[in-house]
């Protein structure tokens, strides 16, 4: 049997979460609430009420970023010192710590910024292509459903996303 | 109370108003391009006669040497600071009234921190090799002193100036997908539609873009203030009289966030008359933005007279002459000045008429920042002037035509910069005002609002 891809539109977004819910308890054969997703111009937190927490997990990028730049920033400064005999120290310290923590906290930063960034995309999926269910119209005032189920599941998505309203339904056949 | 924004404004509305202003903006615009692109080009030519005369065109055979270029440069240092602080800072602490502001004032970050990083460049006497401050592996074995602050200037500039501009760019992501939707051809769709890296606000695209934008948040406030900190370590660690004070990183963060905040003053009236942008950059958004400037110019008071008053208990003559050169000598009406733009005329911030009077606040803010920049020179000139060796005097030197006209291009690099930017990217971000309208109207109809926190 074949799946397909339905996204509705709602311009309210309580009616939304109203669908979400009764998508949850209808217990639609061939659909689980996990393959749900849900597009808002601005974002909707209360929505995790209706969809369950998910994990967001880029503090671990960050973590690991932030970590690894101190850590390499640390080394490579103290290495450099290190090596570096033609450099008058003056009786000072070959590798001195307060200067090279400046240094370190510095690419600590770096580090936490640069591979949080890479985590947001690893995590949000980015860069992605353009589903092609998708609306502009998610995009300024409306909100989005996209569900996918078996062919049989569709008339059942149809009527919980009429029955609340739904301003427009597009269908796709999944590849 | 007075609104901050309308709660009733359509969401569509916002896209058609953001988007007109990539479009069609009023005349004027294209005057200050102008005016921007001339500034530039007296730049261009002033560093072009350097290059080809010789440092001493910018009075690097005097006791000055690099003064008026190093002064200019930590004045945009400084002006990047408020993007951090109304972007971040405010962020944090959920203060809404920031959203229809708060992606210009990143803008700015970036453009001043790109203008300072310029001032970098034309002080060097051999500009080619401006790469030997970076560590970077070499057949001689050569690296960087890196106790020195200036090699720490170099890691914070970058770091902040790379930090800033993945800050901008992510929080504008959302704003980029509304663009591509909405243009339909051109360079610019393919530019907005590669930009945009595919968004399409899906939950899951939302819960880790905030928790990202939050992260970087937390990272940038403590780098904006290192940095700041650094640039003040280039003199306070020098033994230089007039140099070596203890307070001068929180003074130098102070002026930064002094600076800074008068600049979006300016900017936020030009980009509201330029387009048209009356129904976002309201009259109760700048009421608060003058309540924070006038706080900051008081903090930045409180620490001007702590410096003051470090060096004349310090036990330190040559300081204290220094301090009595500064207020009495040649720089005493520059001096004056200073404290009179920093100190005095803020005070009239605090009266609520002038809070909201648009015309006054333009002047008042670009005087705010004619005497954020006076600090800086008075920082760095006097201690030339009037160091340690009464043989290295000289209290006459004035700069040469070629530094101030360095210093007038660089307002026009960064007005060009700038104003480009706003035509290109949406500077006001369409997902936090409506955000911020959604938030209001759920509170007026006295439901919860659930915010997004982590």
């Amino acid at each position: 049997m074949s799946t397909r891809h339905l996204l509705a539109l709602f311009n309210d977004f309580d009616e939304a979460v109203a669908a979400i819910a009764d998508l949850r308890a209808a217990n639609i054969k061939g659909f689980h609430i996990d393959d749900l997703i849900l597009k808002s111009p601005i974002e909707h937190p209360e929505v995790e009420q209706v969809l369950g927490d998910k994990p967001v997990n880029v503090q671990w990028f960050t973590l690991v970023g932030a970590t690894m730049g101190g850590l390499l920033a640390f080394i490579l400064v103290s290495a450099a010192q290190g090596n570096f005999f033609a450099q008058l120290k003056g009786g000072k310290p070959i590798i001195p710590l307060p200067p090279n923590f400046i240094l370190t906290y510095e690419m600590f930063i770096l580090g936490g910024v640069f591979i949080t960034i890479l985590g947001f995309l690893i995590c949000a999926g980015l860069p992605a292509k353009r589903s092609p269910l998708y609306s502009a119209k998610v995009s300024e005032d409306q909100i989005g459903i996209l569900v996918q189920g078996d062919e049989s599941a569709v008339a059942a998505f149809k009527a919980i996303f009429t029955k609340h309203k739904a301003l427009e339904i597009q269908e796709e056949a999944a590849k | 109370m007075e609104k901050d924004i309308r709660e009733d404004i359509a969401w569509a509305q916002i896209n058609k108003d953001v988007l007109k202003s990539l479009e069609s903006p009023r005349r004027i615009y294209w005057v200050i391009l102008l005016i921007a692109i001339a500034m530039v080009g007296v730049a261009v030519g002033c560093e072009i006669y350097q290059y080809q005369t010789g440092m001493g065109v910018a009075n690097k055979n005097n006791s000055h040497v690099w003064s008026l270029y190093i002064a200019t440069f930590i004045f945009w240092i400084g002006m990047s600071h408020s993007g951090t602080l109304l972007s971040a800072i405010l962020h944090l602490m959920h203060a809404d009234w920031r959203k229809p502001i708060y992606r210009f004032a990143e803008a700015m970050t970036t453009f001043s921190l790109m203008t300072a990083g310029l001032f970098v460049m034309v002080h060097l006497g051999r500009l080619w090799q401006v790469y030997y401050v970076m560590p970077y592996p070499n057949e001689r074995w050569a690296w960087p002193n890196f106790q020195s602050p200036l090699v720490w200037d170099m890691f914070a500039i970058a770091t902040y100036l790379s930090s800033s501009v993945l800050f901008l760019y992510v929080g504008m992501i959302p704003d980029l997908a509304i663009c591509r939707d909405n243009i339909h051809a051109g360079w610019r769709k393919k530019l907005y539609t590669i930009m945009s890296l595919g968004w399409e606000g899906t939950d899951r695209q939302w819960r880790n873009f905030r928790m990202t934008y939050l992260t970087i948040a937390c990272f940038l406030i403590p780098l904006a203030v290192s940095v700041h900190s650094i640039v003040a370590s280039d003199f306070a660690m020098s033994n230089m009289p007039g140099w070596h004070v203890t307070s001068f990183p929180p003074y130098f963060v102070a002026g930064a966030l002094y600076s800074g905040c008068a600049a979006i003053i300016t900017l936020f009236i030009i980009l509201r008359y330029v387009f048209r942008f009356e129904e976002y950059m309201t009259l109760p958004i700048m009421r608060k933005l003058v309540r924070l400037t006038f706080a900051i110019a008081m903090v930045w008071t409180y620490l001007n007279l702590i410096e003051f008053a470090s060096v004349w208990y310090g036990h330190d003559q040559t300081a204290k002459d220094q301090l009595i050169f500064k207020a009495t000598g040649p720089y005493a009406p520059y001096f004056w000045a200073m404290i009179f733009f920093g100190s005095i005329l803020p005070l009239m911030l605090a009266f609520k008429r002038f809070q909201t009077h648009l015309p006054i606040l333009f002047v008042v803010s670009i005087l705010l920042n004619v005497g954020m920049w006076l600090e800086r020179w008075m920082i760095i000139s006097p201690s030339f002037a009037h160091g340690h060796y009464p043989w290295a005097w000289d209290h006459d030197q004035w700069p040469s035509l070629i530094q101030w006209g360095m210093v007038f291009g660089s307002f026009g690099w960064f007005t060009l910069l700038f104003m480009v930017f706003c035509k290109v990217f949406p500077s006001v971000s369409m997902y936090e005002v409506k955000e911020m309208v959604y938030h209001r109207s759920l509170a007026q109809k006295h439901k919860p609002a659930v915010k997004g926190d982590y």
